[in-house]
């Protein structure tokens, strides 16, 4: 196998598994420490650098790097990443000095975006303070996109999206609400030097069923439904409440619904309970507040008696697989359930919706309706039109209109200066020793036997009550450092040396992970075979040294080192160190904002 | 030298023995020796090779006198027994307490200083009678905890780290060893633990006086050009004369070596150790044939290492005392006072 090549700043940066997973790469481990350190303002600013959103998405975010944390390979449960950025937002205190001033000169180009959701919003965040001239449209009366309209105020209150919008409305952009654009091609001939469109995914899926169109006044779509109540148009539903769909937003309904009068609200699945969409702890969140999940039964028709839905019946279906592993739901044969209701929410999905742009100026769509759109510059077919978030690529979440954005504003910046934007710029990497003193590190490399502490929640009755009431209270500061520790600082690197090496064993010795061996070299496949301990997980690298004098290679498998430091510290000529690795996503115009 | 102790995270694939315990339920607390040290790749040596013999821990005792090499039975084995002597002193206080109660597995663990310098007499005398024993010496030639001054087995011509060269003859424990009549003979480096680990189990399962004298090169003073106990000096002048494998009763006896290069050698307690030759008219039976060869290869200025003596019938020392089957500790008083009339009857035998 050939020697690791840590030039390629790709090879650490899959170490940091969280970071990794990111889809807009923040640094994690460096934000968790310093919430440890209780640096919340510092470590604020690193996600609001990365993510724009911490306060938002330490409360909403899908999170796709819990399951890549390294600490959920070697005990039960991955750190709780997500609920610690949260804390970083509820403890940052006044940090309008760290933002970023308007620009105190334009730089003569005008982008309009389409929306103003995150998506947008983060493309304004990076392209305002370079200069541009920037205008948001949406045709809601207040910024957020469906952070502010889908998302229910017990999981996210307004304060926290009306600081994180207002620090980006802060920024010298003009913003036009309650406006809806019908014509892109009249937008365009205003003159913008591009336009962004970010407007998500805003068409509900509806369920055309027997009996649709006669019970339609008790038949709600699920995200118009949401943002009604989001805006105070609705204020009660009925006491029985059918919730049909088994993802995010059917989860919001449910919970919304039991809050609003519905006392006895049950969410009706097609699939099996395991392959719900809806996040693990989104279920349990909903299950806490006593709305069962029914499985594999499939909605057959509205039933509807003298005008007013009064239920649903249901066939049930089990899961079989074919040959080549394909799931089919098949009828049992056994009778169709009926459920009573006086509400169904339909939360089955939802689409793109693009009847305002036109057919005529040069952006073409595939046969699914979707835009045509370069997946790394974000430009569509007409260069000057770029999309971003669910509006790019159908539905996604928060973190990923998030890394579009960033992504996008690269390419308007570039765009708008005459640049070719399918060179993308290279990210910032630095890597440095973390060595304080003969078994010194600036990083504790003690780790913590600590499981995974649970986020404190309101009383449920209380909860219940008020449709306002936070039900995740947020870790205090003491469980808050205590969960930070859990945290194995996976960007500290161990990086090796090999004419340092003198093959003493005592790394190999005192790894308690069994990650390092020395041993003859080999092709990957036979290599990951012969190490200490069988290195099974293919997703992560053999960090492989140049021949060492013996004629051995040190192989060291990442998949669960801890980054504990004690190869670094057993080692007696310092072949190992340990060095801290950072990866910074480059943004439009270097860098929109310091840390 | 580190003061964190070692995180109880493992690895989640790790392997279960026979009791069930993974190979981290036999170490023991974190060492503070200097970092790099040799003697802490011997204590995993001996942590890997009671792992892979399913020994329980409760069963062993360790036993160790003054120094690194004797401080390091705190660091493998935290549940077995042990006992920290004092300087020299650790085969008497081992003797002692094999009389006492046979039935446990000992593990004397000494250095150069502790067994060829004050000890010496104490070495010979444990080794002469044939205790049941696993006796190491981790052996680096230094004084390793009062800077580095040679030691009784620095060899003469080596330089110590300021450059001075030694001028007394060194004394080879393994040679004195085998001259003493013990009945197992090797010699090993602790940056060889393919080689050390098996040498450990068989010595284990020898049912007599096992001697392993194990180069441990010292990493803060005898690690340097000129040294001849240092990585890079063993590494090119080892010369192996066998590699060996343990196969106990569970294990199916598998051989795959060329034949004639493979010997098969049966223990007393059921065990067989594969014996790999490496040097091809190198009897590992023939203590006289033994001793020349290591003489003349010492003269080369090379290091033997492997299996190089082992009596397939070794006579220990509770046999040489016909003592009871019974450990003695576990006599109780009707046996070791069994009255007036007895000790009549004695008497009368003996008028």
């Amino acid at each position: 196998m050939q020697a690791t090549d840590l030039r390629d700043p790709e090879y650490f940066h899959k170490v940091v598994d969280c970071q990794h997973a990111c889809p807009a790469h923040t640094p994690v481990p460096e934000y968790i420490r310093l919430i440890a350190d209780r640096k919340y303002a510092d470590a604020y600013m690193i996600n609001w650098k990365s993510n724009v959103f911490p306060g938002v998405l330490g409360r909403t975010c899908d999170r796709p790097c819990e399951p890549a944390c390294r600490r959920g390979r070697v005990e039960d449960e991955p750190v709780a990443i997500c609920r610690l950025k949260r804390v970083a937002a509820d403890n940052k205190g006044d940090i309008t000095g760290r933002m970023p001033r308007p620009a105190k000169t334009k730089n003569g180009r005008r982008i309009a975006m389409v929306g103003a959701g995150p998506a947008s919003l983060t493309v304004a965040r990076d392209l305002a303070p370079l200069g541009y001239d920037i205008t948001v449209f949406d045709r809601d009366s207040r910024g957020g996109g469906m952070i502010r309209s889908q998302i229910p105020k017990f999981r996210l209150p307004e304060e926290v999206i009306d600081e994180e919008v207002g620090f980006i409305e802060g920024l010298g952009i003009t913003t036009k609400y309650g406006i809806s654009i019908d014509s892109l091609k009249s937008l365009m001939a205003d003159g913008y030097d591009a336009v962004f469109v970010g407007t998500g995914a805003p068409r509900g899926r509806s369920l055309e069923l027997p009996g649709r169109a006669e019970g339609a006044a008790n038949i709600h779509i699920g995200i118009d439904w949401l943002s009604s109540v989001s805006f105070g148009h609705i204020e009660k539903i009925g006491r029985r409440v059918i919730v049909l769909g088994g993802g995010n937003t059917a989860m919001d309904c449910c919970r919304t619904a039991r809050r609003l009068g519905g006392a006895d609200v049950k969410v009706i699945v097609r699939s099996g309970f395991e392959e719900m969409k809806a996040s693990p702890w989104e279920k349990d969140d909903a299950m806490r507040e006593d709305i069962p999940i029914m499985n594999f039964l499939v909605p057959k028709s509205f039933v509807v008696e003298g005008g007013k839905l009064t239920g649903m019946t249901f066939e049930k279906v089990q899961a079989e697989y074919d040959a080549k592993g394909r799931r089919n739901l098949v009828p049992t044969g056994e009778l169709d359930t009926y459920v009573e209701c006086d509400d169904v929410l339909v939360a089955v999905g939802q689409e793109n919706s693009f009847p305002w742009i036109e057919k005529d100026i040069g952006l073409e769509f595939d046969r699914w309706g979707m835009p045509v759109v370069n997946e790394t510059t974000f430009q569509s077919t007409q260069p000057k039109v770029f999309f971003g978030g669910d509006a790019a690529f159908g539905p996604k979440n928060i973190i990923w209109a998030v890394a579009h954005g960033h992504q996008a504003a690269i390419s308007i910046h570039k765009f708008c200066q005459g640049e070719d934007i399918a060179e993308r710029p290279a990210p910032g990497v630095t890597l440095t020793s973390q060595k304080m003193g003969i078994h010194e590190w600036s990083y504790d490399n003690d780790i913590s036997n600590d499981q995974r502490f649970a986020v404190p929640h309101r009383d449920k009755a209380e909860a219940l009550a008020d449709i306002k009431a936070e039900v995740e209270l947020g870790y205090d500061e003491k469980l808050a450092f205590a969960e930070a520790q859990r945290c194995l600082n996976c960007d500290v690197q161990t990086v090796f040396a090999e004419p340092l090496c003198i093959e003493c064993d005592a790394c190999v010795d005192i790894c308690p992970v069994d990650c390092i061996s020395f041993t003859g070299n080999d092709d990957e496949a036979v290599l990951r075979t012969h190490l200490e301990a069988p290195a099974h997980n293919l997703t992560q690298d053999l960090y492989v040294s140049l021949p060492l004098k013996t004629g051995r290679i040190m192989a060291k498998d990442e998949d669960v080192c801890l980054h504990c430091g004690l190869c670094a510290e057993r080692c007696p000529t310092g072949a190992w160190d340990m060095q801290r690795f950072i990866y910074d996503l480059t943004q439009a115009g270097g860098a929109s904002c310091s840390r | 030298m580190t003061f964190l102790l070692k995180p109880k995270l493992h690895h989640p694939n790790l392997p279960t023995n026979a009791l069930g315990l993974t190979r981290r339920d036999y170490e023991g607390s974190v060492s503070t020796l200097c970092a790099g040290c040799g003697h802490d790749s011997i204590s995993a040596a001996i942590v890997h090779a009671c792992f892979e013999m399913s020994l329980q821990p409760h069963r062993i005792a360790k036993m160790s006198g003054i120094g690194c090499s004797s401080k390091t039975p705190t660091y493998f084995l935290g549940a077995s027994h042990g006992f920290n002597s004092v300087h020299g002193r650790m085969p008497s206080v081992l003797t002692g307490a094999n009389l006492a109660n046979k039935d446990l597995i000992y593990l004397g663990v000494s250095g150069d200083g502790d067994s060829a310098s004050i000890g010496l007499g104490q070495f010979a005398h444990s080794i002469r009678r044939g205790v049941n024993m696993v006796y190491i010496v981790e052996n680096n030639g230094v004084y390793g905890l009062t800077k580095g001054q040679f030691s009784a087995t620095a060899d003469r011509g080596a330089k110590s780290k300021r450059g001075v060269m030694n001028s007394d003859e060194a004394i080879d424990m393994v040679s004195m060893a085998m001259q003493l009549g013990a009945t197992f003979v090797a010699r090993s480096f602790s940056g060889d633990k393919a080689q050390l680990v098996p040498l450990i189990q068989a010595a284990i399962s020898h049912q007599g006086a096992a001697f392993i004298d194990c180069i441990s090169p010292c990493v803060a003073f005898n690690n340097h050009e000129g040294s001849t106990k240092s990585f890079d000096y063993v590494r090119a002048h080892n010369d192996a004369v066998n590699s060996l494998d343990v196969i106990t009763g569970r294990d199916e006896i598998i051989v795959d070596y060329a034949p004639g290069t493979l010997e098969m050698v049966k223990q007393h307690d059921g065990s067989v150790l594969a014996l790999r030759k490496l040097a091809a008219d190198y009897d590992v039976h023939d203590r006289i044939a033994a001793q020349a060869w290591l003489s003349g290869r010492h003269a080369k200025g090379e290091i033997a290492t492997g299996l190089l003596y082992v009596d397939l019938d070794p006579v220990d020392l509770h046999a040489s005392l016909r003592t009871v089957d019974t450990p003695l500790n576990e006599l109780d008083e009707t046996v070791l006072c069994p009255g007036a009339a007895m000790l009549d009857r004695i008497n009368a035998s003996l008028r």
